[in-house]
């Protein structure tokens, strides 16, 4: 057992950590309202190499571990960064696993930032990828079309919300876009989209790790700073108990998702459970911390011009984009017992 | 970062889960159900022989020698088979503070015993106005020659009942703030002045209070020094690395997917197929993965000679109030049948989950209430200002 990360991996989170404490700080986030897109900071993370870590060296990358994501994206949660690296890393893997010369192409030019690709990893409606997790600054989008996988351009077309958490998404119709051409077909459809998600699911939980981890930190450092009543509030016990649940369920969090991540090379039959698993506590874990947090500031907190908020609006945001932590929990179930009424 | 415990634990899991599955029977656990008593000689006995009584310890000493994370496999895999430790952990747990603190004498005298299973130790801390705050025991000890007198009650001397000794902490000085008059003894039950009553708790398990009055100890019985029994009490307490509840939990997981596979709504659709179902143990199943982490994190650290801050209180407070949620959760679920009790033999699944409604309620309080762990976490990790 070791639950230090290894030389190289802090080499790792040391490079991440200073890129987002320099390109990510609370203002730059601010100033990347609404959208959620901070086109300098991406520009960074392109040449730093982020979508290339996602895949393996044959498919042109240089094949770090989903632990190496985690630990990053564990940052990226952490500094509430705006720009879509987990959606990209994502699609990416979702291409060099489906491979063939239309996902190749698409892959290299993802790669080194040309093109911008992201992944509907929730069935249209209608015609319409809805909320598509980074669908308003994508340049492609991976969606299902009946049995087919394809890939539309997200063009004028699509529709982008104003949402809780300042992300990114867009409405996407697939109807305007003549014959899109398929990257998988039939069954494979389902197991690309699922192995997807199980990707998603676990860097995205590490992301929420990350939040609950520094909600739990800006909260302590209010409540120690704070005086109401003669005394600093973090001395109230109404105070200081709810933190320590705080901080056990964000070291939690932060356990589970890099064990679950950890197993996805190690104990690959216990990725996905694991991956379903870590995402329903961290976002969970995420949400409340951010929410107590925000709680202890009093009336400060309700201000837009406290951090913490942006941490409480963007927890909700990632927790419920794609699939609830209640979903997450019945998928848990899927992994274990397999899907309901199939015995 | 490597999540496995490695080879040696998992060989050693495989060993001794094979040992509790022949030695903790059907009997011995309606046995404990029934009388309440987490402590049986003959199970003692076979643990004993079988080289499992304090496995941690040198095998110069009767022990194997086994590092935290092996001692964590033990542990898991006692949680596991629910065996009843109860008087074996309180005994191997006086006889490290004697092996840490205690007199030549005193080493040579209860040592072997306790790691033969002839004797047991019970432990006398709480008192009726001094539960969390333990150090604010009333219990007296006065000096006569080269003896001690001592005046008091505890409560919650578990094992009382049968127990040899009683690890006993009183108040030797009045004049000095509290944890500083303390100190502890080994008092021999057998003896007149000491009055042990049945006290018979939620879970089922009984306990005790011990009532002494004018006792009378020898000075040789005292462990570690005169006011110096915080500091004894501290090696007690480190002794433990953690208590966590994943194995527990993991008891009554079982047994709620053992009755959904089985059971039916009024339609004749099985239970597991119902979202609720389904998301109740999917939650229960995360926070079992949760508890484990957070307690092997724990054993990893004293493994590797790490410094610990709230590590151990973060797993025992997680672990503890989880299995209280998770446990009400598991009787929703399973509805009006998760009412019947052990003791009812159309109960579902033998009646786990309705005895670890109970059971778990305790494990919130012992060892430390949520709210002491609590405090130790704001404190020591989050470094808030002292709470009250």
């Amino acid at each position: 057992m070791e639950l230090r990360p290894s030389d190289e991996q802090q080499l790792l989170i040391d490079s991440y950590g200073s890129l987002y404490a320099k390109e990510s700080s609370p203002e730059r986030v601010r100033a990347a309202e609404p959208l959620g897109f901070d086109a300098a900071l991406w520009d960074q993370l392109v040449e730093q190499g982020s979508m290339s870590m996602a895949v393996d060296e044959a498919h042109g990358g240089w094949g770090a571990s989903v632990l190496d994501l985690a630990l990053v994206a564990e940052l990226h949660g952490q500094a509430l960064a705006p720009a879509p690296l987990i959606e990209t890393q994502v699609a990416c893997r979702l291409l060099a696993r489906v491979g063939g010369a239309t996902a190749d192409a698409l892959l290299a030019d993802a790669l080194d930032g040309r093109r911008l690709v992201t992944t509907a990893l929730r069935r249209p409606r209608q015609g319409v990828a809805q909320l598509v997790p980074a669908g308003a600054v994508a340049t492609d989008v991976i969606v299902r079309d009946g049995d087919r996988l394809v890939v539309v351009p997200a063009g004028d077309d699509r529709v982008v919300p104003e949402n809780v958490g300042s992300l990114p998404l867009a409405d996407v119709p697939l109807s305007k876009t003549t014959d899109p051409v398929a990257i998988a077909e039939g069954p494979a459809v389902d197991t690309a989209l699922d192995v997807a998600l199980d990707d998603w699911l676990v860097l995205t939980a590490a992301a929420l790790s990350g939040m609950a981890g520094r909600s739990v930190e800006i909260g302590v450092a209010y409540a120690g700073e704070r005086v109401a009543f003669d005394q600093k509030i973090g001395s109230f016990q109404a105070v200081g108990h709810r933190l320590a649940d705080c901080a056990t369920r964000a070291e939690g969090a932060q356990l589970l998702a890099r064990e679950a991540a950890w197993a996805f090379e190690e104990e690959p039959d216990r990725g996905p459970e694991l991956a379903a698993m870590a995402f329903a506590f961290a976002a969970a874990a995420a949400r409340d911390c951010s929410d107590w947090s925000l709680h202890f500031h009093g009336g400060y907190g309700f201000m837009l011009e406290y951090d913490i908020q942006l941490y409480y609006r963007r927890s909700r945001a990632w927790a419920n984009v794609v699939m609830s932590p209640a979903a997450a929990c019945r998928r848990v179930a899927d992994k274990r017992y397999g899907p309901a009424g199939g015995r | 970062m490597d999540f496995r415990l490695g080879e040696s634990s998992e060989a050693l899991r495989a060993e001794f889960r094979a040992f509790l599955d022949v030695h903790v029977t059907r009997a011995l656990e309606e046995q404990v159900y029934r009388t309440g008593v987490s402590h049986d000689a003959e199970f003692t006995r076979a643990l004993v022989d079988g080289g499992w009584m304090a496995p941690g310890w040198p095998v110069e000493l009767g022990g194997q020698g086994l590092d935290p994370i092996e001692m964590l496999t033990v542990g898991e895999e006692l949680g596991r088979a629910d065996a009843p430790t109860y008087g074996i952990g309180t005994t191997v747990m006086v006889a490290t503070v004697i092996r840490a603190v205690g007199t030549d004498e005193q080493k040579s005298a209860i040592i072997p015993k306790a790691l033969a299973g002839d004797i047991v130790i019970v432990l006398g801390f709480s008192e009726p106005e001094a539960g969390s705050d333990v150090a604010a025991a009333a219990t007296r000890a006065e000096r006569d020659g080269d003896e001690w007198i001592i005046n008091g009650q505890k409560m919650f001397t578990t094992n009382a009942q049968i127990g040899d000794y009683v690890f006993l902490l009183t108040r030797t000085n009045t004049d000095v703030p509290k944890h500083k008059g303390l100190t502890m003894f080994l008092v021999p039950m057998d003896q007149p002045g000491i009055e042990v009553q049945a006290v018979f708790t939620l879970s089922g398990e009984r306990t005790n209070i011990s009532y002494y009055n004018d006792v009378r100890v020898s000075d040789s019985w005292r462990i570690g020094g005169v006011d110096e029994g915080w500091t004894t009490m501290t090696v007690a307490l480190t002794a433990e690395h953690g208590a966590g509840f994943a194995s527990p939990m993991a008891r009554l997981l079982a047994a709620a997917e053992a009755w959904a596979v089985e059971a039916e709504d009024d339609d004749g659709n099985c239970r597991l197929d119902d979202p609720e179902v389904r998301e109740a143990l999917g939650r229960t199943a995360i926070d079992i993965e949760v508890s484990r982490l957070l307690q092997r994190r724990v054993a990893w650290m004293a493994e590797t000679g790490l410094d610990m801050t709230t590590e151990g209180p973060m797993s025992k407070l997680f672990s503890s109030e989880a299995l209280k949620e998770r446990a009400q959760d598991m009787v929703d679920i399973v509805g009006p049948d998760a009412l019947r009790s052990y003791f009812d033999p159309t109960a579902p699944c033998h009646g786990v989950i309705e005895h670890m409604l109970r059971h778990a309620v305790g494990t919130t309080i012992y060892a430390g209430t949520s709210e002491i762990h609590r405090n130790m976490i704001a404190q020591r990790g989050l470094g808030l200002p002292r709470t009250r």
